[in-house]
């Protein structure tokens, strides 16, 4: 089943045209990976799903990105409330600059919620989901920064699945850490699945293939093949495809 | 040039600007502390004790005032500029134009203007309100470049993380955004509130220089460093020139060393 | 749609708190030019400008402003002339000679150099310069050279921190490729340090005449304050700010006016001196 359904999508920042004519399904409880050369275009795809791309000045869009049947680009459409539904974790393991515990209560705090012993419980849950509850449980008045880079993420993964959402957006959420914190995150990952419909852009193609269940492949601002990822890695239809997994370019 | 000439050359300059300095501070205060006496302290100004205590209280009342008129809309003014305005939008631009301007615009060209508009225009009089309104606009461009170098500071990506959990401008703002450039703004009021200390020209003729404390805001009075200025103008009493000097300079070393402390816990919290 | 009406609700509350600064901007403009304009209309602009003559209490009056103009003027090189290579030369050491020890008590004092009151400065010229002069020169003491010195150490903090900002953003690069061809230290950065960072230091410049042009109640209390041209530096002198201050507590009518007008002329150099700055600035952005 679809969860997200991106249909004749163009996006412009001024005038260059970043994505063009992209029509994609995410499909719920899988994890979806964008793949691609630097500047294909696979970050802008993942950032116009929680509508990021709205800070970006001089940025145009056009066709629909429909969640659920309810176009997120709507008039009506209340942003504010359709980030809390799509979470996102970014590159840079980027904790706001207060301890783990507000960290992970910013955003349920947000939403409204006040009572003391909610945001308690849903500090601790998300913590748990996010696996670094073990880690942080006894000091969690400490400065989110004073945590290493790996449990940092983690922090903003924890902090991404307190406020509930139903879609996680991860922009290449390994890239600055090593191998270890890496695998890490990717077992995590996997296990969130069951709950969350995911989308990862990644550059790092082994991780797309050990993680993912379905996987698009981008270029120039296009979507050059979409399929299953085992058969994206093992029987690509497309020349460029099989070029860029092959390592010959990119 | 041989090495050693231009090293020479070097360390003489060095030598030369802090040995003014050491040597100005030093003269001031080894002039100005033996007569540093409780007289001088006396709740009531008289021709014979030369009291400096309600210049002193005046400053404190000016600098108040002043920073509490002068904050919200300097750090606003930065708010507006970072956080809302399209960058090379033109309003934009004027407003960066205005700010400069405001910057450069020397004391007594305020000190006129506050007389033309606020005292006489406005029929204020000689008051502490006129005073603090032309601070006001003297301090502004201080505390808005402050602002906005502090807010420029902040890691653009805090701003994305908290607006990626569905919260709004004003609360990434005033949550996330402001408490890590806080340290940076306070620092840049501090030295606003040292710029008034320190001035004369804008203020000898919006407030007069009544020796009274000021018993409202339409009220004249005289800031310390006026106090001092009408003191050494009229050559009666050097030794209590030289010891509101003293304070003076005390003043604005607490003022700079406070500014210092929390500026350079910006750059720990931003690096960090 | 609750948070969203605050929200933009506080958005007009930042605008308009931003446009508070075009309004003083707007408003300066009005009652110092609105006051000052109308009098040279009608004194005549080159009466005003190039008059030799400051008598506002003969009769007829005379307002001529160039002993003040040419005062201003010379006491701000004269200022420049002492304080840019010291200065410069000042940002020099605090880059690229001092310890780092040594730095960490040296930069707190630049800036309380900067921060000093004016009228502090200008009371230990009139209680140490000024004795000196006239012990040197004869006369009061109250001359051009007492004067340039004050100004000279004035504009001191404003050169070096610019300066050294503008030092410290060369690229290290620079430096190391003249070190690798052999160049000392020194010879690196006279020769390629300080060349490269010449806008930024040109910036502080401007900067510092800003300051010297500008400043008041210092020069006040040690120049002399006679309105008439000098023609050695150890003659007495007035300079535009000073005339402002000198007489705005008595002056009426005409005279005030004059007064205001001369504080148009002085609004003019800031101007074109902060024009100039903003124009290598500009440069530097787009560099």
């Amino acid at each position: 089943m679809s969860k997200v359904t991106i249909k004749e999508l163009n996006l412009f920042y001024g005038k260059f045209q970043a994505l063009h004519n992209i029509n994609l399904p995410i499909l719920k409880n899988e994890i979806t990976a964008f793949i691609g050369p630097s500047g294909c275009g696979k970050s802008t795809l993942i950032k116009s799903l929680n509508r990021m791309n709205d800070l970006v000045e001089g940025c145009t869009i056009s066709g629909e990105v429909k969640m659920d049947d309810e176009n997120i680009y709507a008039k009506e459409c209340n942003i504010n409330l359709l980030r809390k539904r799509v979470g996102m974790v970014f590159q840079q393991p980027n904790p706001f600059p207060m301890s783990i515990y507000d960290n992970i209560a910013y955003g349920p705090r947000t939403h409204g919620i006040k009572n003391k012993q909610i945001v308690d419980e849903l500090v601790e849950k998300s913590l748990r989901k996010a696996a670094i509850w073990e880690e942080v449980k006894d000091d969690l008045k400490k400065n989110a920064l004073s945590l290493s880079g790996g449990q940092q993420q983690r922090i903003c993964i924890a902090r991404a699945l307190a406020v509930d959402p139903e879609v996680l957006l991860m922009d290449e959420p390994t890239s600055a850490l090593d191998p270890i914190s890496t695998a890490k995150i990717e077992e995590l990952v996997i296990g969130l699945k069951k709950d969350y419909t995911l989308v990862i852009v990644t550059h790092n193609m082994q991780q797309a293939s050990r993680i993912s269940d379905k996987t698009a492949f981008f270029l120039n601002g296009k979507i050059i093949e979409y399929d299953e990822t085992r058969k994206i890695f093992t029987n690509p239809k497309k020349q460029e495809t099989e070029d860029y997994i092959s390592g010959r370019f990119g | 040039m041989s090495r050693n000439y231009i090293k020479g050359l070097v360390y003489f300059s060095a030598l030369i600007t802090f040995g003014s300095l050491f040597f100005i501070i030093s003269f001031i205060l080894i002039k100005g502390l033996p007569h540093l006496t409780p007289a001088l302290f006396s709740f009531h100004y008289t021709t014979t004790n030369v009291s400096l205590l309600p210049a002193l209280l005046t400053t404190f009342m000016v600098v108040g005032l002043t920073l509490i008129i002068a904050t919200p809309i300097g750090v606003f003014t930065g708010f507006y500029l970072i956080e809302y305005a399209e960058k090379n939008n033109k309003g934009v631009e004027l407003i960066r134009i205005a700010t400069d301007t405001l910057a450069a615009i020397p004391s007594i060209v305020y000190g006129l203007f506050g007389m033309l508009f606020f005292v006489t225009f406005l029929r204020f009089q000689y008051s502490l309100l006129a005073g603090v309104l032309t601070a006001v606009i003297m301090v502004l461009p201080l505390i808005i470049r402050a602002t906005e170098e502090s807010l420029l500071s902040v890691k653009d990506s805090l701003r994305q993380a908290s607006f990626s959990l569905g919260a709004g401008k004003l609360r990434t703002i005033f949550k996330i955004v402001l408490p890590v450039a806080m340290p940076g703004i306070l620092s840049g009021v501090i030295l606003a509130s040292g710029r008034v200390v320190g001035e004369t020209a804008a203020l000898m003729y919006t407030m007069g220089t009544s020796t009274n404390l000021p018993d409202s805001l339409f009220s004249s009075g005289r800031t310390l460093a006026l106090h001092m200025y009408v003191l050494s103008s009229e050559g009666q009493h050097v030794n209590e020139s030289y010891a509101t000097g003293v304070v003076l300079i005390l003043t604005v070393l607490i003022i700079n060393a406070l500014s210092t402390y929390l500026s350079s816990r910006l750059t720990k919290e931003t690096t960090k | 749609m609750k948070i969203k009406k605050l929200d933009s609700f506080m958005q007009g509350v930042f605008l308009i708190s931003a446009l508070i600064s075009v309004m003083a901007i707007i408003l300066i403009g009005i009652f110092v030019f609105g006051g000052g304009i109308p009098f040279i209309a009608e004194y005549g602009l080159s009466n005003f400008l190039l008059g030799e003559k400051w008598t506002p209490s003969n009769t007829p009056a005379a307002f001529g402003i160039l002993p003040m103009i040419i005062g201003s003027v010379t006491v701000t090189l004269g200022a420049i002339v002492i304080g840019v290579p010291v200065g410069v030369l000042t940002a020099v050491f605090m880059a690229e000679f001092c310890p780092t020890k040594l730095y960490k008590v040296l930069k707190p004092a630049v800036n309380l150099m900067a921060a000093i009151p004016s009228i502090v400065y200008g009371f230990f010229a009139l209680q140490l310069i000024v004795p000196f002069m006239r012990r040197l020169f004869g006369g009061t003491g109250m001359n051009m050279l007492t004067v340039i010195l004050l100004l000279g150490i004035m504009i001191l903090p404003t050169i070096i921190g610019m300066s050294e900002s503008a030092i410290r953003a060369v690229p290290k690069s620079y430096y190391s490729g003249s070190l690798a061809l052999g160049a000392s230290h020194e010879r690196s950065i006279m020769k390629v340090s300080l060349p490269a960072a010449k806008s930024g230091v040109l910036s502080s410049v401007i900067l510092g005449i800003g300051r010297a042009i500008g400043e008041t109640m210092a020069v006040v209390l040690v120049a002399g304050n006679q309105p008439r041209i000098p023609d050695s530096l150890t003659q007495g002198v007035r300079t535009l700010t000073t005339n402002i201050v000198l007489e705005m507590s008595y002056a009426t009518g005409q005279h005030r006016e004059a007064l205001i007008a001369t504080a148009v002329v002085l609004f003019g150099f800031i101007l074109v001196i902060n024009g100039i700055f903003l124009l290598i600035k500009r440069k530097e952005a787009i560099r």
